[in-house]
């Protein structure tokens, strides 16, 4: 069972990440973390030096973090985006197909069950942030 | 109508193993039922009063012969030998066991068909004109555009967890057949003046608890540009809409909220952004749509005449058929109002015979509409009576398109959980009512929409006459509405004043109707009366 | 009385705690006083029961036993506009009891 799903090969940031109204008063942090109803949009003007944007989920239904992922990759962000909290094995591939690229889940998962979730899909509708090639494009090249 | 390439196959395929993993998870007590509520729910399938529910989505309401043969035998198979046709020309079965929701989710897949987001806080089916490809006055064909964005809504990773349900209609004529302008998002394809075709966007429609008539916030978005619109609409919405209180989630409120100028504005900005981002499918992928839809092989010549002297085939051929643009053919509509029956529902025995007629006669396709009945989309005029035979043979042939007796009904609480009061009863003796007195015919276009609950199913603030169902101190007692609508004026019903118990409500219609017959002027319906001479005329009559 | 009422997760029927196991039948139903909770959270946990809740329910002079809200007299008895396909389909008052 694993606690931290990541998908990147850099080594994880150890700084604590910090809330935004924090990181807008030290914006040099390098790790900051995203409640559902901050506005991500504070955030652009320094991703250049962030290196971890935590996105949380305090339950698994509210899906504004979905909308934040995408436009903080969107915005050219290229650093870990990391899905925490009330995270679920069913959540993962959408989860993946906005941008992020590493988990901790509340409860610890079970890697094939992941591998299996991430597998799932062999094809998508609609680009998103995980570079996909939409069926469109591959129907029409 | 729109086939299936193997990307669509794979991707519904994929769909019904996933599906068929989660209830093995859950029946292993590997997902509580929090967890599977929603995922089980983006499949269609409800608990509700009796059993799970599962509702199948019938994109912009359009089927072949062999999908409705196979609705038939899903309903034989795994249900008790009958189906609910839906206000969101979808069709719901009332028996389904999870244990044998993934089965009957591969066969849906066999015939290219699926449940997916019919329910869940996600982008639901998309609906469209009944009439599409079959009516005179379309600007151009809705259904390439609802196909459209029925991929591009299916499995968005963005929007599956949304404040709340999300609901789109298409259409492209100028008559209003898909109550658009009371959806979340309302699309009109329209025509500008240098004659390229775009689309009008009326959002924060909707009916329910706060039901609200949508403001158009772009006149014009250009055909190139309507995924992208969508997303920016639907962005502003995710991040945006409430979440604190799930009576106010819907994007009606936001919308009124924020005001339109406000949120017009942040989709703007939005859809500058995403102008950037290359979501767009290119103009070829709406062009393969289309070849889909391209009319079917009509042939040329034929007469327009029909033998009326049948007196029960000449009420019919008056009352259930349409103008089609084609000379020679007509648009049919299959009543599933019977005098007395349950408003939308359907037996295995006569979903088979729609669908051989649908294949006969009808370039083997056939529709559901939002009023919950039937369309044979093209049919030649010299078919009609041959087909209005079969059709009386088995219970189908009532006359009665657009009358009082044609009701929407939700389930109401014989069926739905949610439900405060029966629907179903109330529509029954309504119809029997006025079939017994005769003066159906008379009282001409009549529409009475009934909902067991304030979240609206069965459309009652736009019924000429609306009915709601509530609980009053555990009773059932139903509110009579006057004077909504959902066609190209859409307005929303009145609350006459106090309610009435199931016999009382029945009374109370007919005593609206009464007002009507007596004070209307030459060529006036119900509604045109109503909204000249007020309510309260219609109110002292009701309550003396 | 206080009656505890559910579905049964693989079917969906349904089902009424008869104080050892769920019956389709509300006639079973028994007496749960303030126990309801920890039944339900028991049986709910043990996949023998989806969505349980407890209801105030009379029992009448014959035996049976009569939810006090409409909605769960239907839940019993099956919907009123298809007698047959209620549990008493032979019974042609059977809808009476609903109301």
């Amino acid at each position: 069972m694993v606690e931290l799903l990541r998908f990147r090969e850099d080594e994880p940031v150890a700084d604590p990440a910090v809330t935004v109204d924090a990181f807008l008063d030290q914006p040099d942090a390098r790790a900051v973390r995203i409640e559902p109803g901050d506005d991500v949009s504070v955030l652009l003007p320094h991703l250049a030096h962030v290196q971890l944007v935590e996105v949380n989920f305090p339950v698994f239904g509210d899906g504004r973090g979905y909308s934040a992922a995408r436009t903080l990759r969107e915005a050219g962000y290229a650093g870990e985006l990391r899905a925490v909290g009330d995270v679920l094995l069913d959540q993962l591939s959408n989860m993946r197909r906005c941008g992020f690229d590493a988990f901790e889940p509340e409860r610890a998962m079970d890697p094939q069950a992941v591998q299996a979730a991430l597998d799932r899909w062999p094809h998508d509708y609609q680009p998103a942030a995980d570079g996909h090639v939409p069926i469109w494009k591959l129907r029409h090249g | 109508m729109y086939r299936y390439d193997h990307y669509d196959q794979a991707m519904v395929d994929s769909r019904v193993e996933e599906f068929r993993d989660q209830t093995r998870r859950r029946l292993e007590g590997k997902l509580s039922e929090d967890q599977f509520k929603p995922l089980r729910l983006q499949n269609g399938l409800y608990l509700q009063l009796h059993a799970y529910m599962l509702r199948v989505a019938i994109p912009y309401g359009t089927l072949s012969g062999a999908q409705m043969h196979a609705l038939a035998d899903i309903a034989g198979k795994y249900d008790r030998g009958y189906g609910h046709f839906t206000t969101r020309q979808n069709i719901q079965y009332n028996w389904i066991k999870l244990e044998e929701a993934p089965d009957l989710l591969a066969d849906l897949a066999r015939v290219e068909m699926h449940a997916i987001q019919t329910s869940g806080n996600c982008i639901r089916n998309t609906t469209s004109d009944h009439f599409a490809g079959a009516a005179a006055d379309e600007v151009v064909d809705p259904r390439p555009y609802a196909e459209l964005i029925r991929q591009w809504s299916t499995f968005h990773p963005e929007f599956m967890y949304l404040p709340r349900k999300f609901k789109i209609a298409v259409i492209a004529s100028q008559t209003d057949r898909a109550a658009m302008k009371l959806h979340d998002i309302g699309i009109r394809m329209v025509r500008n003046d240098a004659g390229e075709i775009g689309a009008a966007f009326y959002v924060g429609g909707g009916m329910g608890r706060t039901p609200m008539i949508a403001p158009c916030i772009r006149e014009f978005v250009p055909v190139d540009q309507l995924i992208t619109y969508s997303e920016a609409c639907l962005r502003v919405y995710n991040r945006y809409g409430r979440r604190d209180n799930k009576y106010k989630a819907r994007i009606k409120i936001l919308v009124h909220e924020l005001g339109r100028e406000e949120y017009t504005r942040q989709v703007e900005e939005e859809f500058a952004h995403l102008l950037t981002q290359g979501i767009e499918p290119p103009l070829a992928e709406l062009e393969r749509i289309a070849t889909f839809f391209a009319d079917p092989p009509f042939e040329t010549g034929l007469a327009d005449d029909v033998d009326r002297s049948d007196p029960g085939f000449a009420l019919w051929l008056d009352r259930n058929t349409l103008p089609h643009k084609q000379p020679g053919y007509a648009i049919a509509v299959i009543s599933l109002k019977p005098v007395g029956g349950i408003p939308g529902d359907a037996s295995v025995e006569q979903m088979h015979l729609m669908a051989d007629l649908a294949t006969r006669y009808s370039f083997d396709e056939c529709r559901v509409t939002h009023a919950q009945n039937i369309v044979l989309p093209h049919v030649r005029k010299a078919d009609l009576f041959a087909i209005w035979q079969q059709l009386e043979a088995a219970g189908l042939g009532a006359a009665n398109l657009d009358t009082v007796e044609d009701i929407i009904a939700c389930p109401g609480l014989d069926y739905c959980s949610l439900a405060n009061a029966r629907s179903i009863p109330v529509a029954q003796k309504i119809s029997r009512r006025f079939a017994d007195t005769g003066k159906t015919a008379e009282l001409g276009e009549l529409k009475l929409k009934i909902s067991g609950c304030i979240n609206a199913c069965g459309h009652h603030h736009a019924g000429h006459i609306g009915i709601l169902g509530v609980d009053r101190k555990g009773t059932e007692n139903y509110q009579l509405l006057l004077g909504g609508s959902e066609g190209d004026d859409t307005s929303l019903g009145k609350i006459t004043g106090p309610g009435f118990d199931e016999d009382g409500i029945v009374d109370a219609v007919e005593r609206a109707t009464d007002v009507y017959l007596a004070r209307r002027r030459e060529g006036e319906r119900f509604l045109d009366t109503y909204r000249r001479v007020g309510i309260d005329a219609f109110k002292e009559a009701i309550y003396g | 009385m206080k009656i505890l009422t559910g579905n049964d997760l693989k079917s969906g029927a349904v089902t009424w705690w008869t104080g050892y196991d769920w019956s389709i039948h509300v006639e079973d139903a028994v007496d749960v006083g303030d126990e309801a909770d920890a039944i339900a959270a028991r049986e709910e946990g043990a996949r023998r029961v989806n969505a349980p809740y407890a209801i105030d329910a009379e029992r009448d002079a014959n035996g049976g036993v009569r939810p006090a809200h409409i909605k769960d007299r239907i839940r019993a008895l099956g919907p009123t506009v298809r007698p047959d396909l209620t549990l008493k389909p032979a019974d042609p008052e059977a809808g009476n009891w609903v109301i």
